[in-house]
C-alpha cells in the first residue's frame, strides 16, 4: 500500500477552515513566523477510502481469534465504544474544574473502589495510562517509602520469566535489577530466593499467574520471605483475567499492583494504546500514590492534591480516562458473577487448548494452566521454527500466538485464548495447529515459507534495521 | 450475560477433554487458604439498557458550557472522518504491530503519523507517540541524561505545571536535580537561562508558546544552549501553531516534544492524550518507544515494520532507552487522519485560533480586563480581572467558562485567567459572552 | 559448525583476539559462533579511539534485529583503532567475521593477559558447551 503522501495533489481539500470576518487585533510578529506548511492536499474520499483499505491489512479482535499470549485479545463490548463517546466525557476538559465534573470524578471514584475489591489492595490511583507506566509508578511508591523510612536498599528482584518492562521501569527508579531463577516447574526457585532477600532488598516483582500461565504454589511463602526482611511483593497484574473472583493479590500477599484496564477489563487494545494501567496499594502505602487523588467529601467528588508524601504527578492530567469508562462499563454489566464466570471460563478455554494441542508440540511444564499456556518448538521436525508456526497460522486465519516469549523457554509458542472465543473457534484453531503441525513434517517449506495469504510476505526487517527509513520522503 | 461463547453442554464436554470433573478443578492448584469464600463485594450485573442509562447518567453530571479553557488540553473540531476511521474494529481491536504481515494498516499509519510529526516539527526523526504531552517532556528529558554522568536539568518556569510536575517525579527517582528558571514578563529569562547552566546540565528546556501563551525567542535560548553545549528540548502543548510559527527544525533545536490531542482527539477529561517526541538524527537511537520503519517483503514489495526495537525494554531489559511497551496508537491514527484532512490548510486554522483569542482578548479588555504580559502570544494569554473567582463562579452558574484561573497553580497571580479559544467559539458566542460579562462586573 | 582458527585466541565472551608479532597490539571482533547465535547483525556501536580500557569492560555493542550483545576487552589496554566500516556495513560481521568484520584494534597493557585467553582448542569446547 502506499502512504497517503502519494496521494497528495495541490488544490484538494477536506477541510473548509471557517471564514469569519473577524481583524486581527494582535498579529503574531513576523520575526515568530514560519513558511509554509508541508502537509498534503486530499479530499475527504481519499482519506476516507485509504486508511479503510489500510484497515484492511490488520488483523483483529473484530476480524479473528487473536490467542497471543499475556496480552489479553478478548472482544471489546461495543456498548463501551459509545459510551466513551458520549459528550458529557468525550468534551469534558480536564481543567473544568469539580463543579462541572461530578459524573467523571464518580466514575474514577467507583472504578478504583471495584479495582480494590477485585484484587484485595485497599486503594487505586487510575493516573498510570499503561501497565509499564503502571509499574513504574509503583517503583516509585517503593522508592519514596523506603527514602521517608531513612532506608537506602538498592536492588529489585525480578525473575527470569518477568516481562521486561520490569526491569526497565525499576532501572528507571535507579535500583539495580537482580534475576532470581525458576525451578523446572515454572515456580520462582524458593531456596534460590532466600539467598538473595536481604536487607538491601527493597521488593520483589512477579507476574500472577506467572508468565508461564502458571499459579505459583508457593505464592504465599515468596511473599513471607520478602516481608521478613522488610521488602515489598509488587504483582504485575497483566495476568488477572485468570483470578478475578477465585483468589485476590491481597489474599496472596502482594503489597501492590498494576492492572491492565486493556487486557482483563475488555477495552480496545487500539493497534498499541490507549491503555491504562491503574495503581493499587496496601493501606500503608495508600500516601504515596500519585495525585491528583478522587475523593469524596459529602456528596461530592472532589480532586485532591494534598497529599505530601506522593510520589507525584505522573501524568498530564488523571489518566486515561474514556479508556476507564469503557472498563467500568465493563465492570458493571458484569457483576461478581460476570467477572468469575469470564475467569472462569478463561481457565476453561486454555486448558481445554491445552488438552488438545499437547500431544503434538513440546510442552515445557505439564500442568494445569491458567489462562494461557506456553508450548515450545522443541522436537519440531525439519527445523521448523516457532516463528514459522506464527507465520503460518496466519494463512489459517488465526493470528499468532506469542513467540520467543518468556525468555526461560527457547522457542515459545504462548497461546491465551481468552474466555470470549467460543468452543467452535478454540475447535478450528487447534485443527489449524495439528495441520500445521503434520505440514511441518510433509511439507516443511509450505510453513518456513508462510504467510502465503496475508496481505504481504514475510518482512525484511534486517534491513529496516540496517537502513532506517522512519520518514515518507518525497 | 457474561461475553463467553461458551454453552452448559461444551463445559461439560470441554472439562471431559481436560479430563476434570468441573470448574472447581482446574483452580485446584491454587492453594485452599487463598481461595476467595464468598463473592466479590460489587454491585449487581446489569443489563446493556441499565448500563447504558446509569452511565449516561454519569455523563450527564458532567456539565460541558461554552468554554475558553486551554492550557494543554484544545477544544477542536473533530470531523466526522476522524471518529469513523478510527471506529473501524481492524484499527481498534488489533494489538502491537508485532506481526507486521498482518499489521500494515496500523504500521503504514504510524509511518505517516512520524512523517507528519517530522515535517511540522522540521525535524529528522519521530515516534510512534507517547502517552502524553507531560510524560513526553520527561522522556525527552530523560533522552539527554541516559549513559551520562549529568547530575541537572534546567527548565523554564513557564512550562506547563503539570509538565513540571511530572518532570520532578521522573526526576526525584533518578536523583536529577530541577532547575527551574523563573520567567520574566512571562517568558523565560535569558540570563537566569544562562546561570542556571553548568557542566553539569544535561539539557535546557522550555516550551514554546509557553504555559502563558507567550511566544518564547526559541532562537536566542537555542544560542544559549548552544553556547554552554547542552541540548535544548522544546515543549509544545498546542500543535496547531505549527502551522503557523517558526517550526522547532528552523532554530535548532535538538528535541521537540509534547501534546498533539489538538489533531483530531477529544479533551476528554484528559486522557488519552497523545504525546510526540521528534529529534535530530543523530538522537534517533537513544529514542524511547515504537518506531516505525520502511522496507520491503519477500516478493519486493514495499512494508512497514517495528525497527529499532534493540532500544526497547523486551530485548534490552533494564538498559532499555525507556520502559514504555505502548504508543498511543489509536490516538495516532486520529491524528493522521486529521492531519491528512487538514492538510495544508493547517496555516489557515492556526490563523483563525489566534485571531478569534485576539478579538476576546480585545472585547475583555474593552470591559475592564488587563493584559498581563506584553510578549506576543499564540492562540490564548493571560487577563487579570479583580474578583476573577467570583467573576468566573457567576459565569458559570451561567453555563459560561472563561478560561483557567491560574492562582490555583501559580500562587502569585492572583486574580489572573489563562483563556483560549478556538475555531469551536465563533465571534458571536464571544459577543455573548461579553454581554453576558456586562452583567456580573 | 562455526569456523574457529588456530591462530587466534579467544574469550569465554566469544570475542577472538589476533595479537601482532610483537605481543604489544591486537585486533578483537566477535567468532563466527557468536555471530551465527545473532543471526543478521544490524548495527555495531563502535568505542572512541584512545579509549582506555580493562580487561572485560564493555567496549563495544553489538546488535541483531532481536538481540544486543556486548563485546568486552579481551585484555587491558588503549584502543588504537575501530572499524568504521561497520557503521555503514554491519553485515560484514556475518560474512567475514575474522577479517572484514574485525571490530577495534588495541595496544595490550599487560602481556600476561593474553596466555589467560583461550586456544581455539578450548574455545571449541565452550562453545560447544553452550555458554
Amino acid at each position: 500500500m502506499s502512504a497517503i503522501f502519494d496521494k497528495s495533489t495541490p488544490g484538494k481539500s477536506a477541510f473548509p477552515v471557517p471564514q469569519y470576518d473577524i481583524p486581527d487585533f494582535d498579529p503574531v510578529p513576523e520575526r515568530f513566523l514560519g513558511g509554509p506548511p508541508d502537509l498534503i492536499d486530499v479530499d475527504e474520499a481519499d482519506v476516507v477510502r485509504h486508511y479503510t483499505n489500510l484497515s484492511h491489512m490488520n488483523f483483529s479482535v473484530d476480524t479473528q481469534m487473536y490467542p497471543l499470549g499475556s496480552c489479553t485479545m478478548k472482544y471489546n463490548p461495543k456498548m463501551n465504544e459509545r459510551l466513551a463517546s458520549l459528550p458529557g466525557f468525550a468534551d469534558l476538559h480536564p481543567l473544568s474544574g469539580d463543579a462541572c465534573s461530578q459524573g467523571a470524578l464518580r466514575l474514577m471514584h467507583d472504578l478504583a473502589r471495584y479495582l480494590a475489591e477485585i484484587t484485595g489492595m485497599y486503594e487505586f490511583s487510575l493516573a498510570p495510562a499503561a501497565g509499564a507506566h503502571g509499574e513504574l509508578s509503583s517503583v516509585m511508591i517503593i522508592k519514596k517509602y523506603f527514602q521517608e523510612h531513612g532506608e537506602r536498599r538498592t536492588t529489585v528482584l525480578i525473575p527470569d520469566s518477568a516481562h521486561g518492562t520490569n526491569p526497565a521501569s525499576v532501572a528507571m527508579c535507579g535500583f539495580e535489577v537482580k534475576e532470581v531463577p525458576s525451578t523446572p516447574e515454572g515456580d520462582v526457585d524458593i531456596a534460590a530466593l532466600e539467598l538473595m532477600v536481604d536487607e538491601n532488598v527493597a521488593a520483589m516483582m512477579l507476574t500472577s499467574p506467572n508468565t508461564l500461565g502458571l499459579f505459583d504454589r508457593n505464592i504465599r511463602r515468596i511473599a513471607d520471605v520478602l516481608h521478613g526482611a522488610g521488602a515489598f511483593f509488587y504483582c504485575d497484574g497483566a495476568n488477572l483475567n485468570a483470578l478475578m473472583g477465585i483468589t485476590r493479590m491481597g489474599e496472596m500477599g502482594f503489597d501492590l499492583m498494576h492492572v491492565n484496564l486493556h487486557k482483563t477489563f475488555s477495552t480496545p487494545h487500539g493497534g498499541g494504546g490507549p491503555g491504562a494501567g491503574p495503581i493499587g496499594v496496601v493501606e500503608k502505602l495508600a500516601k504515596y500514590l500519585p495525585v491528583p487523588r478522587v475523593i469524596l467529601e459529602g456528596d461530592t467528588y472532589r480532586l485532591d492534591t494534598g497529599y505530601p508524601s506522593s510520589i507525584g504527578r505522573v501524568h498530564s492530567f488523571y489518566g486515561n480516562f474514556l479508556v476507564c469508562v469503557r472498563a467500568y462499563a465493563y465492570l458493571r454489566r458484569l457483576g461478581a458473577e460476570g467477572l468469575r464466570a469470564t475467569s472462569e471460563t478463561a481457565v476453561l478455554n486454555a486448558n481445554y487448548l491445552l488438552a488438545k494441542l499437547k500431544g503434538a508440540f513440546h510442552l515445557p511444564v505439564d500442568r494445569l494452566c491458567k489462562h494461557e499456556f506456553v508450548l515450545s518448538d522443541r522436537g519440531l521436525p525439519n527445523g521448523v521454527t516457532a516463528n514459522d508456526v506464527a507465520k503460518r497460522i496466519l494463512d489459517y486465519g488465526f493470528h499468532a500466538p506469542t513467540v520467543y516469549f518468556p525468555l526461560l523457554v527457547e522457542g515459545a509458542i504462548m497461546v491465551e485464548p481468552t474466555e470470549t472465543e467460543s468452543r467452535e473457534t478454540l475447535d478450528a484453531f487447534a485443527d489449524a495447529m495439528l495441520a500445521i503441525r503434520a505440514e511441518a513434517d510433509k511439507d516443511p517449506d509450505l510453513v518456513k515459507k508462510a504467510p502465503h495469504c496475508a496481505p504481504v510476505k514475510r518482512v525484511d526487517a534486517v534491513t529496516a534495521a540496517r537502513r532506517p527509513v522512519l520518514k515518507w520522503d518525497d | 450475560m457474561d461475553y463467553t461463547g461458551i454453552t452448559d453442554s461444551d463445559r461439560a464436554e470441554m472439562l471431559a477433554a481436560i479430563g476434570v470433573k468441573s470448574l472447581e478443578d482446574i483452580f485446584s492448584d491454587i492453594p485452599n487458604p487463598l481461595r476467595l469464600r464468598c463473592p466479590l463485594d460489587l454491585p449487581g450485573p446489569l443489563s446493556d439498557i441499565e448500563v447504558e442509562k446509569l452511565i449516561g447518567g454519569m455523563a450527564n453530571a458532567n456539565r460541558i458550557m461554552h468554554s475558553f479553557l486551554g492550557g494543554g488540553a484544545y477544544r477542536h473540531h473533530v470531523p466526522a472522518a476522524v471518529d469513523h476511521l478510527s471506529q473501524r474494529g481492524e484499527f481498534l481491536t488489533a494489538y502491537t504491530p508485532y506481526q507486521p504481515e498482518v499489521s500494515q494498516g496500523t504500521l503504514t499509519a504510524i509511518f505517516e503519523f512520524q512523517t507528519m510529526i517530522c515535517r511540522l516539527t522540521g525535524l529528522d526523526v519521530a515516534n510512534a507517540s507517547l502517552y502524553d504531552g507531560a510524560t513526553a517532556m520527561a522522556e525527552a528529558v530523560l533522552m539527554t541524561l541516559r549513559g551520562g554522568e549529568k547530575k541537572n536539568v534546567a527548565v523554564s518556569g513557564a512550562v506547563h505545571p503539570h509538565y513540571l510536575a511530572v518532570l520532578r517525579t521522573y526526576l526525584w527517582a533518578n536523583g536529577i536535580e530541577l532547575r527551574e528558571i523563573t520567567p520574566r514578563g512571562g517568558i523565560t529569562n535569558a540570563p537566569s537561562a544562562t546561570h542556571a547552566i553548568d557542566s553539569d546540565t544535561s539539557a535546557l528546556v522550555a516550551q514554546s508558546p509557553n504555559f502563558f501563551g507567550c511566544i518564547e525567542d526559541m532562537e536566542a535560548l537555542a544560542d544559549i544552549a548552544r553556547e554552554q553545549k547542552v541540548p535544548i528540548i522544546q515543549v509544545i502543548t498546542e500543535p496547531l501553531g505549527l502551522g503557523l510559527l517558526k517550526k522547532p527544525g528552523d532554530f535548532g533545536v535538538d528535541i521537540a516534544c509534547g501534546e498533539a490531542q489538538s489533531f483530531g482527539n477529544y479533551t476528554g477529561f484528559g486522557g488519552p492524550m497523545l504525546g510526540f517526541l521528534a529529534a535530530k538524527g543523530e538522537y534517533m537511537r537513544r529514542m524511547p518507544g515504537r518506531l516505525v520503519g520502511r522496507t520491503i517483503d519477500e516478493s519486493g514489495r514495499e512494508a512497514y515494520v517495528l525497527t529499532l526495537q534493540t532500544r526497547e525494554q523486551h530485548i534490552r531489559r533494564e538498559r532499555a532507552t525507556s520502559n514504555i511497551c505502548t504508543n498511543q496508537g489509536l490516538c495516532a491514527l486520529r491524528a493522521v487522519a486529521y492531519l491528512s484532512l487538514l492538510g495544508n490548510h493547517i496555516g489557515g486554522l492556526a490563523a483563525l485560533n489566534h485571531r478569534l483569542t485576539a478579538l476576546l482578548k480585545h472585547r475583555l479588555e474593552e470591559i475592564g480586563f488587563d493584559p498581563v504580559f506584553e510578549a506576543p502570544f499564540f492562540n490564548e494569554t493571560v487577563l487579570r480581572i479583580g474578583g476573577a473567582r467570583g467573576i468566573a463562579e457567576r459565569l458559570r452558574r451561567e453555563g459560561w467558562q472563561l478560561g483557567l484561573l491560574l492562582e490555583d497553580m501559580h500562587p502569585g497571580m492572583t486574580d489572573c485567567l489563562l483563556v483560549c479559544a478556538t475555531e469551536m467559539n465563533t465571534p458571536e458566542e464571544i459577543d455573548s459572552l461579553v454581554h453576558v460579562l456586562k452583567g456580573i462586573i | 559448525m562455526s569456523l574457529i582458527p588456530d591462530n587466534l585466541k579467544y574469550s569465554k565472551d566469544h570475542e577472538w583476539f589476533a595479537a601482532d608479532e610483537d605481543g604489544m597490539h591486537g585486533a578483537c571482533g566477535i567468532t563466527d559462533h557468536a555471530q551465527e547465535m545473532l543471526t543478521d547483525i544490524v548495527f555495531v556501536e563502535l568505542p572512541e579511539k584512545g579509549m582506555e580500557v580493562e580487561r572485560g569492560e564493555r567496549v563495544a555493542v553489538v546488535e541483531s534485529v532481536k538481540a544486543v550483545s556486548d563485546v568486552y576487552a579481551p585484555v587491558s589496554g588503549v584502543i588504537t583503532d575501530v572499524n568504521t566500516e561497520l557503521e555503514n556495513s554491519p553485515e560484514l560481521i556475518n560474512s567475514d567475521p575474522y577479517g572484514q568484520g574485525w571490530i577495534f584494534k588495541m595496544s595490550i597493557k599487560i602481556p600476561g593477559e593474553l596466555d589467560e585467553l583461550l586456544d581455539s582448542g578450548a574455545y571449541e569446547s565452550h562453545a560447544a558447551s553452550g555458554d
